[in-house]
């Protein structure tokens, strides 16, 4: 039933974001009227659901096979020496973090429900942030964020710089070298493979189909929806098992949220984190800084005509000859 | 030569300028910080340019700059209109470096709106904007070379 209703909200928010779509396909229009909450997809995860079988990984990679790097060896000898390779290629098999062939994984958690110890497992891949840095901030525009709110990287187009790793709060995107357009351009001196990470199988949803993680869990972990519909339900879900919720205001607000019978404090210090471990922090809107600036650069114009109009008049008023 | 008759304009406009060619070098440096050049090519290992390995720093600084620029180019433009069109005339090369500038400011503004939250600008365009401004930095700063070794002037007297 669960899945049915996701499946229907689903479909719903798919038509919302052709529509925004359809009324952005001319560059700089902007679809205003239909609003992030209903055009953005978002998926729910109930923490207290998760029995942690990994039917999510083994679907996640039975779907996404085809899109894994498939690098180029020996690879290219890159200046200076001490860029580093990344090479999962001999490693396709780890599934206990984020690498190129393994967009999900499963964290474990050991915590302490009503005095009793648990262990809660919650799986873990991109956030698909509503405003995501990754793709603001991607120098080429290689990574892209759809209409429905996915995020996700063009293995066509981008270098593999990691710049995307870097400007993620989670470090989500993982990178394979050897592969990519960096070996046709100058595979010595720029770029170094493609960064991969989960694209919450964007083309399933384009057809009208569930992500892959979704449909396998059979314990229906996840729910997917309208952003303003999953935030409704996740609010509703937390108080019902008086719990909390992760991901609605990180960064801004993200595309996923997770809602917890412990709090992700007491979560996020029992989870492994490190290289392809995301932590469970707070985490700050990343992009609102430079943003507020967009402000002033409105007015900057008006405050260089201001100041040239004024230095006119006052020249004139002087009867210095440029005036008049 | 004397940009104007007035001793205080030519005063005011060299002001103008070298704090134009100080925006336009930041503005440079940060904008080539968007690519993760600095730290690969040692750069940023360089006591005191750390910085320019650390994107949202960058980032913000080159916002900062263009405000800079955007405020520099109005003044500029209607300084031009108001006091020295009658006695000045922009040049070939002031055309040329005043196009490209156009672009730059353009694209740049359109990055801006791109960084909103609110922004919906396909994927093609925002390849097609990054691509162009970059491209457009580097044209202006071959341009602005040749015009500095030949001594090619944005304006010359009527």
């Amino acid at each position: 039933m669960g899945q049915e209703i996701s499946r229907r909200s689903f479909l719903r928010g798919g038509l919302a974001a052709a529509a925004g779509l359809a009324a952005s396909s001319i560059p700089g229009a902007a679809a205003a009227n239909v609003p992030q909450e209903e055009t953005q997809l978002a998926t729910l995860l109930d923490i207290s659901k998760c029995i942690g079988c990994e039917a999510c990984v083994e679907a996640c990679n039975e779907v996404n096979g085809t899109k894994y790097p498939q690098p180029r060896k020996p690879f290219p000898k890159m200046y200076p020496e001490s860029v580093t390779v990344e090479d999962w290629s001999e490693k396709q098999d780890v599934m206990d973090r984020l690498t190129p062939y393994n967009w999900l994984y499963i964290q474990h958690a050991t915590v302490n429900i009503n005095g009793e110890e648990a262990e809660l497992t919650l799986p873990r891949r991109c956030m698909h942030c509503v405003n995501p840095p990754c793709v603001k901030l991607c120098p080429w525009g290689a990574a892209q964020q759809l209409e429905n709110g996915i995020s996700r990287i063009d293995s066509d187009v981008c270098l593999g710089g990691s710049k995307c790793k870097k400007v993620c709060p989670w470090d989500i995107p993982q990178r394979q070298t050897g592969t990519g357009l960096y070996l046709d351009i100058l595979p010595s001196f720029a770029g170094n493979g493609v960064m991969y990470k989960c694209d919450r199988c964007y083309n399933r949803v384009a057809e009208g189909e569930l992500p892959a993680c979704i449909e396998a869990c059979p314990e229906d972990v996840q729910t997917i929806g309208p952003r303003g519909e999953i935030i409704q339900k996740a609010h509703q879900l937390a108080k019902e098992m008086d719990g909390y919720i992760y991901g609605e205001n990180e960064n801004g607000g993200t595309n996923t949220l997770y809602v917890s019978p412990v709090p992700f404090e007491a979560l996020g210090q029992s989870i492994e984190t490190g290289k392809g471990r995301p932590h469970l922090k707070a985490v700050k809107d990343t992009m609102a800084q430079a943003n507020h600036l967009a402000t002033a650069m409105v007015l900057a114009p008006v405050a260089g005509i201001a100041a040239a109009v004024g230095k006119f008049f006052k020249m004139a008023k002087n009867g210095q000859s440029g005036a008049r | 030569m004397k940009l104007h008759s007035s001793d205080a304009l030519v005063t005011q406009n060299n002001a103008v300028r070298y704090v134009y060619l100080i925006t336009v070098f930041f503005l440079t440096l940060t904008g080539f910080g968007q690519m993760p050049i600095f730290k690969r090519y040692y750069i940023a290992d360089i006591p005191g340019l750390g910085w320019l390995a650390q994107f949202y720093l960058t980032h913000y600084m080159h916002y900062l700059g263009a405000i800079l620029i955007l405020a520099l180019t109005a003044y500029m433009i209607i300084d031009y209109l108001l006091l020295q069109k009658k006695h000045m005339r922009l040049t070939a090369a002031g055309y040329a470096r005043g196009a490209i500038l156009a672009g730059i400011l353009v694209s740049g503004i359109l990055l801006v709106v791109r960084n909103l939250e609110s922004s919906r600008f396909g994927p093609g365009f925002i390849i097609f904007l990054d691509v162009a401004h970059l491209g457009l930095v580097i044209t202006f700063l071959i341009v602005a070379i040749y015009c500095l070794i030949r001594k090619k002037r944005w304006v010359t007297a009527r």
